[in-house]
């Protein structure tokens, strides 16, 4: 965890003063809501269907049970007692009311939580691998550089009125956790040939109406480089990224319309000029940012406990534990994954109740430590193997033992037309009835990690594009309809999914989605070929075949 | 429009001299890019200061070989979320070392003083009166800085090493 010193805490205080002005000159009538729409979106509040909207930053996914029992309590004093973990580790409240938002972001700021630069044309949330630190063979924890980015890019003065939103990711990992490829700048840690540790840059990922997987810009640039870098990239942005329509205005067009080599020459010669600068990390100062996240005092425990033994003889902990609960760096450590994706439950949404206990177990079973994934679950990172029986009944008890994750019920979606202002279509009742179509734990097991995203527009924040199956609501004739992909991925091998068919009605996306399926089980060479692989090597004619043949 | 300068309202010396019109003979003057650049030599003679109304979309390059003659250069905020001049302040302040007055002109609203000042901007034609009456108190709003710029304000970053510096020389 990465503790706020004096500094932190009096910054994200004089923002949340500074909020409460804007809030109470927006209430007085002396702001026009044309002038307070862009203060608000840079605090993350947006104006939805039915209320405002509020968006706060769990940068780099890590909480701390306290954080997390503070965002229980906003769900609960100022909301209808439940938020939405987004695809982007940030949590969403729906009902808020504006005269209160200030002291609930007052709240917040006490237990060092902001939501500053969670939407409008900014560089938004830095975003990293929910097992950062904890993953077996990683570079080293991504979140150091990822909290240096978040300092770097909070309260920016050069780029906080960008040509349009800005989104970075890190990752340290072989297995992309962080979906960096689709991503205006992705981040992947590694060691060049001298042991140094750097970043391969990448640039230009995005998804949206136009969507693009991220170019590599640079393969090594040295950790000291790393703000100078992304610097010189955002400052060849703001000058020529397209201001004129909102749809050509991210960097990703940018970097198509320039193409690579152009746009890396025009960042290369800014850099270039920049020189040795100020942002030249040195490493007493990377040490410094470090020594300011503790870790857990790992006990010496065995590989394989008692208590892990004996609970192997219950079928329920067994499929729960095979399906939830990943391997640790620590030898006698894993990593829980706790599903927020129950059989007809709103995919990513969490109760107040949920989040208190989930926050006591994470004080006694994980070091008091939380982390959010983009696939929208919670995970639980340092939970010692002998503690996971009683661990699962814990979760089981309060609905967040659900063994699907990576499974066709851990389906991404946005908050869709029942909530967004912008959706053409819903995406939670959709999901929700998949999750009972397929709520078979043993058929769900059967089919394999499949991923499902759900958007509810073309905007992709159900990142329908890279799902193993998209599913993206558009509206005709005044009607939801659903466009349908297959065979797109958000990890290292990222690539969008291509198009089956025809666009189906609501009511029949949950049997078209039963034939894809259907369609691979009878198409796949073996039952460990994964749907995506099967995709891939067949194409999509073999599905559409299956699929449209009795439509 | 009220302009501030060192944080207060002050009389606006500069002429502005809109497109076609005549220059004055004396007097500081505040004119546009394209009718600086027809004969810049020309503008330089006179007696009086002159300054540029650079517009966001251009090059930066054509302004710098005059920067020593000029006492002010004027950057445009045509739209608040416009904010190309942003990076054109620091690159005059930061990179060619422009040392005049540097205006920040258009849309110009109180919740954009801190980040104009820590980019460079030392003048300000305000849109609102209520907002350039707010200035001296709008710029302290904040005391921590994440980031280094040019206006020499100690990052957080600085702040943490030094004083872990006198922690350790006092041990």
């Amino acid at each position: 965890m990465y503790a706020y010193d004096e500094l932190d805490r009096t910054l994200i205080n004089e923002r949340v003063s500074e909020f409460r002005d804007q809030v109470k000159r927006r209430l007085s009538g002396e702001l026009t809501e044309d002038e307070f729409k862009m203060l608000r979106l840079q605090n993350g509040v947006y104006l939805q269907l039915h209320a405002y909207m509020f968006r706060v930053a769990i940068p780099y996914g890590t909480l701390s049970s306290k954080q997390l029992r503070r965002l229980a309590h906003v769900a609960r004093r100022y909301d209808r007692g439940y938020g939405h973990f987004t695809t982007r580790q940030n949590i969403q409240f729906n009902w808020i009311k504006l005269a209160e938002l200030p002291d609930a972001l007052a709240e917040l700021a006490e237990v060092g939580i902001h939501a500053m630069q969670t939407s409008g044309n900014n560089m938004r949330n830095v975003t990293s691998d929910q097992w950062a630190g904890v993953a077996p063979g990683e570079v080293e924890d991504p979140r150091i550089w990822s909290e240096i980015l978040r300092q770097h890019t909070t309260l920016h003065p050069e780029f906080s009125f960008l040509p349009r939103k800005f989104k970075i990711a890190i990752t340290a990992s072989e297995h992309d956790r962080a979906a960096i490829k689709v991503h205006d700048i992705g981040l992947r840690l590694h060691k060049n040939a001298d042991g140094e540790t750097g970043f391969e840059v990448l640039v230009g990922g995005g998804l949206g109406r136009t969507p693009f997987i991220a170019k590599t810009i640079k393969p090594y640039v040295a950790g000291r480089d790393i703000l100078s870098y992304v610097e010189a990239i955002l400052r060849v942005y703001n000058q020529y990224g397209r201001r004129d329509n909102i749809y050509k205005a991210r960097i990703k067009i940018l970097v198509h319309e320039l193409g690579i080599e152009k746009f890396s020459r025009e960042v290369e010669e800014e850099w270039k000029q920049m020189g040795h600068s100020a942002l030249t990390l040195d490493h007493s100062v990377v040490e410094e940012v470090r020594s300011r996240f503790s870790y857990p005092a790992y006990e010496k425990l065995p590989h394989m406990p008692d208590e892990l033994k004996q609970a192997a003889h219950d079928p329920s902990f067994e499929r729960w534990r095979k399906n939830s609960v990943a391997p640790h760096k620590v030898q006698g450590y894993s990593i829980v994954t706790l599903s927020l994706k129950p059989v007809g439950g709103p995919p990513g949404d969490a109760t107040a109740e949920q989040m208190d206990v989930v926050a006591d177990l994470a004080d006694k079973y994980s070091f008091g430590e939380i982390r959010v994934g983009h696939e929208q679950n919670l995970v639980l990172p340092h939970v010692a193997k002998r503690d996971l029986p009683q661990l699962w009944k814990a979760l089981d008890r309060i609905g967040l033992a659900t063994p699907n994750i990576n499974l066709v019920t851990d389906i991404i979606a946005c908050p869709g037309l029942d909530y967004c202002s912008l959706a053409n279509a819903r995406s939670i009742p959709i999901a929700q009835e998949l999750t009972r179509r397929f709520a078979n734990h043993d058929t769900a097991e059967m089919i394999g990690r499949l991923h499902i995203n759900i958007s509810g527009c073309i905007n992709a924040c159900g990142h329908h594009h890279v799902g193993h199956i998209g599913i993206l609501g558009v509206e005709k004739n005044g009607e939801e309809f659903y466009q349908i992909t297959i065979g797109g991925r958000a990890d290292e091998n990222a690539q969008m999914g291509a198009l089956i068919g025809p666009a189906v009605p609501y009511a029949e996306v949950a049997d078209v989605i039963e034939d894809i399926v259907e369609a691979y089980l009878a198409l796949r060479d073996r039952p460990e070929e994964l749907f995506v692989d099967t995709v891939k090597r067949l194409g999509v004619e073999p599905f559409k075949e299956r699929v449209y043949a009795t439509r | 429009m009220p302009l501030v300068k060192q944080g207060r309202i002050t009389t606006d010396l500069f002429v502005h001299v809109i497109d076609g019109a005549e220059l004055p003979d004396d007097g500081a003057i505040l004119i546009p890019a394209t009718r600086f650049l027809e004969d810049p030599e020309a503008v330089l003679k006179r007696t009086g200061k002159v300054g540029v109304i650079w517009p966001n979309n251009r090059d930066l390059d054509d302004l710098v070989p005059y920067l020593d003659r000029l006492a002010a250069v004027a950057l445009v905020f045509p739209s608040f979320r416009d904010g190309r001049a942003y990076s054109q302040a620091r690159l005059l302040r930061e990179r060619h070392g422009y040392d005049g007055e540097m205006r920040a002109t258009g849309q110009v609203l109180r919740d954009q003083f801190v980040f104009m000042s820590r980019a460079g901007f030392d003048a300000f034609e305000v849109k609102k009166d209520a907002d350039a009456d707010a200035f001296a108190e709008t710029v302290k709003r904040y005391s921590v800085f994440y980031q280094p710029t040019g206006d020499g304000r100690v990052t957080a970053l600085n702040r943490r090493m030094q004083l872990r510096h006198s922690e350790s020389a006092g041990q």
